[in-house]
């Protein structure tokens, strides 16, 4: 395989989901009238397991939940901000606390992380998804940065019985993880480079960013990807960053507000580490400037330069 | 049949009145207005139920969507052996399973309710997963007519017209009581019945303390298979049975004192 071929994650996870619902009969996909050209190929071949309930998110994470309590494998399909937000009491109540009682198996995928509707302004940008998904209990929160990992986390959605919310880029992305790669999904993230002080951790379309941010570096530093925020071995992950003297972390979100940057400064506190850390992202306000993706990042300080310039002197 | 249901609701209202006097945090007022469609349902001989196996996968589904007004259901649980008859002293006291609304720890509790608008849309999603296994099973939704002022509720009886899922049916305990007013006083909904047959349901409205009439909704709610989800609005008294609450607006949040339930259960028996 081309190792720079480009897809788009939703047509990634879409895929395997397909492929899925040719052998099992118990999967149903529920949508809030979103598309995606796989969703096409899924709404002709299996129209009895395939429910449009219209633009009404609160419906599409109740009928799925239903679904789920009979024994199906439910995906609510929408778009990534007004699936979080729109119901995040039905969220709340008929997953993440249901599922401390019974076993149900819904999947909220959500497509446009972050700044992915760059052009559609703050109505779609999607900056408080993860802090707000992280803080459930008994709901996974994965947020992948390529659509290799996007097709290896719905295959594992098939299989792990609970409630996740999957939040996807709307753009198509390169691929930043092998075939043959040996990314265990349980540990939630992974190390994409290392060497230097300072290890640039990273989510989502973030990740790829920041890559291209190192490949121009002068000094080496070190890459994490975190794809999940639980299942996270927080350990693991802890092992791979006291090996440096600073971090910094850059995601797609509203920074100091309990998202990537508060995980690593939860795990640093909690084990008496001293490395500096520094967060890149959307600071308390909304982005109603019209550009496209690379200049809100510019807006933001979190582009490549900004990356750059936050490795070679970040605030302790 | 009917002299055996009048009395079993007499039965159900008494014991309803009991567990408030031991736990008086419980909501009195909005657990004795749907005690006759309760009563109808667990006796009627409609509902397929197993106490000895609460997820048996033969059962109809009864979602408890009004929260805080199903206290009633504990005695009902108790009396059909889903609990032990003991437990209804532990309502609301440290280490019980049985708190101020029944939530799903509870055998022969479907779904936590509570936060208001949810059941009829989950039930919706049972309804369908059912009708794809191709159960014969039925859903059953209790909720409050304050309730249908959630946004959620109105998405929900939409998809299930659409949705054809003449396999639920939606009960609207109709006791014209919110917290702080009267219904009609906050959003008027009336005329329900005709609002959701726009929708593409059917619907009765009946007097919800008549338990006969109640059975013989569900009766025909269960034979027609028609197409169409099928609705009972069941008007009915908020404190039915307590005059004090029957004729006060803000009964919602009142509570009767050991007095008042001994008062209340003499008049009843």
């Amino acid at each position: 395989m081309n190792p720079a071929q480009t897809m788009t994650m939703r047509d990634a996870f879409l895929g395997v989901l397909l492929e899925a619902m040719r052998k099992d009969e118990k999967i149903f996909i529920v949508t809030d009238d979103f598309g995606a050209p796989t969703l096409d190929k899924i709404r002709s071949g299996f129209k009895d397991r395939f429910i449009n309930v219209g633009i009404a998110e609160q419906s599409a994470v109740n009928v799925a939940t239903g679904l789920a309590i009979e024994g199906f494998t439910a995906y609510a399909y929408g778009i990534a901000g007004f699936m979080s937000m729109r119901c995040y009491e039905q969220i709340r109540s008929n997953l993440a606390m249901a599922a401390q009682v019974r076993p149900l198996n819904v999947n909220i995928v959500g497509v446009g992380a972050g700044l992915s509707y760059d052009l559609s302004g703050p109505s779609h940008h999607c900056l408080e998804d993860l802090t707000l998904m992280r803080l459930l209990p008994n709901v996974e929160v994965f947020s992948p940065s390529d659509w290799t990992l996007t097709a290896r986390i719905a295959e594992r959605s098939l299989r792990q019985c609970c409630p996740k919310y999957i939040r996807l880029d709307s753009k198509p992305v390169p691929r930043l993880y092998d075939d043959g790669a040996t990314v265990n999904l349980e540990d939630g993230f992974c190390e994409l480079a290392q060497g230097g002080d300072t290890c640039v951790v990273a989510t989502g379309f973030m990740t790829q960013v920041a890559r291209r941010a190192l490949a121009q570096s002068a000094a080496p530093a070190g890459l994490v990807d975190v794809f999940a925020f639980k299942p996270l071995d927080e350990d693991a992950l802890f092992r791979v960053l006291e090996q440096y003297r600073r971090v910094v972390t850059v995601e797609e979100g509203f920074v100091n507000r309990g998202s990537l940057d508060a995980m690593v400064a939860g795990l640093l506190a909690r084990r008496g580490a001293r490395i500096g850390l520094r967060a890149l992202g959307v600071n308390d306000r909304y982005l109603f400037e019209v550009g496209n993706r690379a200049h809100l990042h510019k807006l933001c300080g979190m582009d490549e330069q900004g990356i750059l310039q936050a490795i070679a002197a970040p605030a302790a | 049949m009917s002299t055996d249901l009048k009395q079993k609701a007499a039965w159900v209202r008494r014991e309803t009145l009991r567990v408030h006097g031991l736990a008086p945090e419980t909501r009195i007022a909005s657990s004795l207005s749907p005690v006759e469609v309760l009563v109808a349902l667990y006796y009627g001989g409609l509902m397929r139920f197993d106490p000895r196996n609460p997820q048996w996968e033969g059962r109809d589904r009864f979602i408890a969507s009004k929260g805080h007004g199903c206290v009633a259901l504990y005695p009902i649980l108790a009396d059909t052996g889903f609990i032990a008859r003991e437990e209804l002293a532990t309502v609301c006291k440290p280490g019980s399973r049985l708190g101020g609304i029944p939530d799903a720890q509870i055998p022969g509790v479907e779904t936590t309710n509570g936060s208001l608008g949810h059941g009829l849309g989950v039930a919706c999603g049972i309804a369908a997963g059912l009708r794809q296994k191709r159960s014969d099973a039925r859903v059953y939704v209790l909720a409050g007519d304050g309730e249908l002022c959630e946004g959620s509720v109105w998405e929900s009886v939409m998809f299930a017209g659409q949705q054809r899922l003449d396999n639920l049916t939606f009960i609207v305990d109709y006791n014209g009581i919110s917290m702080l007013d009267y219904c009609r006083n906050i959003i008027n909904l009336d005329p329900l019945d005709e609002k959701l047959r726009q929708f593409q349901w059917d619907a009765v409205t009946l007097d919800g303390h008549d338990v006969d009439a109640v059975r013989c909704a569900l009766a025909d709610s269960r034979q027609r298979r028609n197409g169409r989800p099928q609705a009972i609005v069941a008007r009915t008294l908020k404190g039915k049975g307590v005059p004090a609450l029957e004729s006060d607006v803000l009964c919602h949040v009142k509570s009767l004192n050991a007095q008042q339930v001994a008062e209340a259960v003499g008049r009843l028996s």
